[in-house]
């Protein structure tokens, strides 16, 4: 995979989550098409942070019924479930070793970088196939 | 026979298959016939012989954690289901870690 494309009101929308959830983290589900290396990025859907609440400054955990409800209604409504994007309050959108040991690969990983409660920038990610470490692809906003 | 159906990502190893065949009379049996059927899925689900703590195996609704994970049985109708447990976080900081 070499680039993620989507649209600048759907960037606008994952930042507005990100900030909500501020100073917690916060994330949700892509749903869309990965084709000839790129993929297209179609819906995003916030989905609850489960770690404990003390912990959410720094985790993000969803729980597994999600992902099988929103793989059941990417594939329902002819998408794919292609990805998942998270926030990093305070930190850089960069994937930490605790988001490389909880990966896939052939998925897309975004990151926000949330500061003093504004989203601040936006990188994304893919795991290489030996899980050693995340590539980061390029990210066009249409 | 059994059936696996497999997250959408991990499907690049198995040639585009959502649902594949297993044999076997346990969860780790047929997950052992998947892992034949299609190597490369291992590093991804197991980490040495351990199903990775973010790999979920589901029958129907039921995690097999609450039931007698790799040793539950199955049957032949079985229709088990693989769902990753999506998770992320910052580098712990050093008093994090010295806690």
């Amino acid at each position: 995979m070499r680039s993620v494309r989507l649209a600048s009101a759907m960037q606008r929308n994952i930042f507005d989550q990100m900030e909500c959830s501020y100073p917690n983290e916060g994330g949700g589900f892509l749903l869309g098409h990965i084709n000839s290396g790129a993929a297209v990025i179609e819906d995003n859907i916030q989905v609850e942070n489960v770690f404990a609440l003390e912990e959410q400054h720094h985790r993000y955990a969803m729980r597994p019924q999600d992902w099988m409800r929103l793989e059941d209604e990417a594939e329902a409504r002819g998408l794919s479930l292609v990805g998942y994007y998270h926030s990093h309050p305070d930190s850089p959108a960069i994937p930490s070793e605790y988001d490389r040991e909880h990966a896939l690969p052939n998925f897309v990983y975004v990151i926000t970088s949330v500061t003093m409660g504004r989203a601040v920038e936006m990188r994304v990610w893919n795991l290489r196939a030996d899980r050693g470490a995340f590539d980061q692809l390029t990210l066009e906003v249409t | 026979m059994a059936q696996i159906r497999i997250p959408t990502p991990l499907r690049m190893y198995t040639a585009d298959k959502a649902t594949i065949d297993v044999d076997g009379n346990t969860v780790g049996e047929a997950l052992a016939s998947l892992v034949a059927q299609h190597p490369d899925l291992r590093t991804h689900l197991f980490n040495n012989d351990e199903l990775r703590s973010f790999v979920n195996i589901f029958i129907d609704d039921e995690d097999i954690r609450f039931l007698q994970g790799l040793d539950t049985e199955i049957d032949a109708n079985d229709s088990l289901r693989i769902i990753p447990s999506i998770a992320g976080g910052l580098m712990l900081s050093q008093s994090e870690l010295e806690n």
